[in-house]
């Protein structure tokens, strides 16, 4: 009984499962250990569940919306005047709202997949699509700091006004390491190790409840109860977590793209 | 246990952190993609529908504005209509009640003057009749008078011319008495 449920331990132990879990196998495989991957079968999907959705709500132009449309134009205007255009500000908020917008919600369903049952899986739990955003991020508001002030941006960006020259020797250092080194690492890694220990926090409670009831004793297929209790604590939790990160990715991403543009009077 | 884990570990030989390059490639296709048809289609579209619901409802109020300012136009051209047929009806009622009077006046006039008339007309009848009366009346008692005196004279007196002055004499001499009695 016990050996053909859990194939990989004894029932005297509990091994938890780690992260090699959430490599799959590659679905169509090729190369010696990469494929097509779950990941990038998701990665396909949510463009084309978010295309779709978009281009459908936004498609019919009525004045006054539909359900669908109603909804889209709810979305949409998340993203344009709750991020964009507080963060931004009134003038030039426009030129950014469909990176934050793509950005929102690419994440979001990305991260959804991972409370939605069968799928449960966040793309972003594998650090690679996390680099690809971050490094998209980067690019983008360091570009924007150029272009608005000239190579006169890095200085506005490091050398803060108003401080004694004596201190600067500190300041400077820090400030290099924390806008141009640091930020780019915290915003790729608070994602994917959000993603990653919110998923791996479900299996454990998964293969938790799974051991204890292939246990003899009663006491201990009864505490398993208690088990499924906090697992469904914590996906709430997670599913909270997983609307939440894709919030913060986009809101940071204004507020670096607002620093870049307003770096002089910063 | 331990045992267990690590060797999981090593065998697997997975550091989250190293990224797989499909996985990347992937993102940033899918990413890119999806970019693109946010910035061709989607904002487009939204943005138009919010100009134009905008206009729409900004057109709304204007044309709303402008319907009440015709509104208060017409009003004021009414009100001012209904005063002006006031006053219209007033001053005619006022000239009727003028003209009214003025007729009333004028055959009060017409009525006294024909009344007048009539009582000048009566009076210079009845002067005339009693002209008429006194003559015939001089006459025939003249003649009644010279029948009677030949009567008792017995004598016919012929003599028209002379009888005449008696009569005369005598009628003067009546007058004269009667003016003298009435002294």
């Amino acid at each position: 009984m016990i050996a053909l449920a859990l194939p990989a331990q004894d029932s005297g132990t509990f091994t938890p499962p780690g992260i090699e879990e959430l490599h799959l196998p590659a679905i169509i495989p090729w190369g010696a250990a990469e494929g097509f991957s779950k990941q990038m079968l998701l990665v396909i999907l949510s463009v084309v569940i978010i295309a779709t959705f978009f281009v459908i709500a936004a498609r019919k132009q009525q004045l006054v919306p539909g359900k669908l449309q109603f909804a889209g134009e709810a979305a949409y205007s998340f993203v344009r005047n709750g991020i964009a255009k507080d963060i931004i500000g009134g003038r030039d908020f426009m030129k950014y709202v469909p990176l934050l917008f793509s950005l929102f919600f690419f994440i979001l369903v990305n991260n959804i997949y991972g409370a939605i049952p069968l799928i449960q899986l966040p793309t972003f739990s594998h650090v690679g699509g996390a680099y690809v955003m971050a490094a998209i991020v980067y690019v983008t508001w360091i570009g924007i700091g150029i272009k608005r002030n000239g190579l006169k941006y890095f200085k506005l960006a490091t050398v803060p006004s108003g401080v004694p020259f004596y201190i600067l020797p500190i300041v400077v250092p820090i400030e290099i390491i924390s806008n141009f080194l640091v930020r780019p690492v915290t915003h790729s890694l608070r994602l994917f190790a959000t993603m990653l220990a919110g998923h791996l926090i479900v299996m454990i409670s998964g293969a938790g409840i799974e051991f204890l009831v292939m246990q003899e004793s009663v006491l201990l297929k009864g505490a398993s109860v208690l088990v499924l209790g906090g697992a469904i604590a914590m996906y709430m939790l997670e599913a909270l977590i997983m609307v939440l990160q894709a919030y913060v990715f986009t809101l940071l991403t204004a507020i670096y793209i607002e620093g870049a543009l307003h770096a002089d009077s910063h | 246990m331990n045992q267990a884990i690590i060797s999981a570990a090593t065998e697997g030989g997975t550091n989250p952190l190293v990224p797989n390059p499909w996985e990347m490639l992937v993102v940033f296709a899918g990413f890119a993609l999806l970019m693109f048809i946010v910035v061709k289609y989607v904002v487009p579209m939204f943005e138009k529908t919010f100009a134009e619901r905008a206009e729409a409802i900004e057109g709304g109020i204007a044309k709303a504005e402008k319907a009440q300012a015709e509104a208060s136009a017409a009003l004021e051209e009414y009100k001012q209509q209904l005063t002006e047929a006031r006053t219209e009806a007033n001053r005619i009622r006022e000239e009727a009640r003028a003209e009214g009077a003025q007729i009333l006046a004028e055959l009060k006039e017409k009525a006294a003057a024909e009344s007048a008339r009539i009582t000048a007309q009566a009076h210079t009848q009845i002067e005339s009749e009693r002209q008429a009366a006194v003559v015939s009346l001089r006459a025939e008692v003249g003649t009644l008078a010279t029948t009677l005196a030949s009567r008792i004279v017995g004598e016919a007196l012929s003599d028209d011319a002379r009888s005449a002055r008696v009569v005369d004499r005598f009628l003067a001499d009546l007058e004269n008495q009667n003016a003298g009695v009435a002294k």
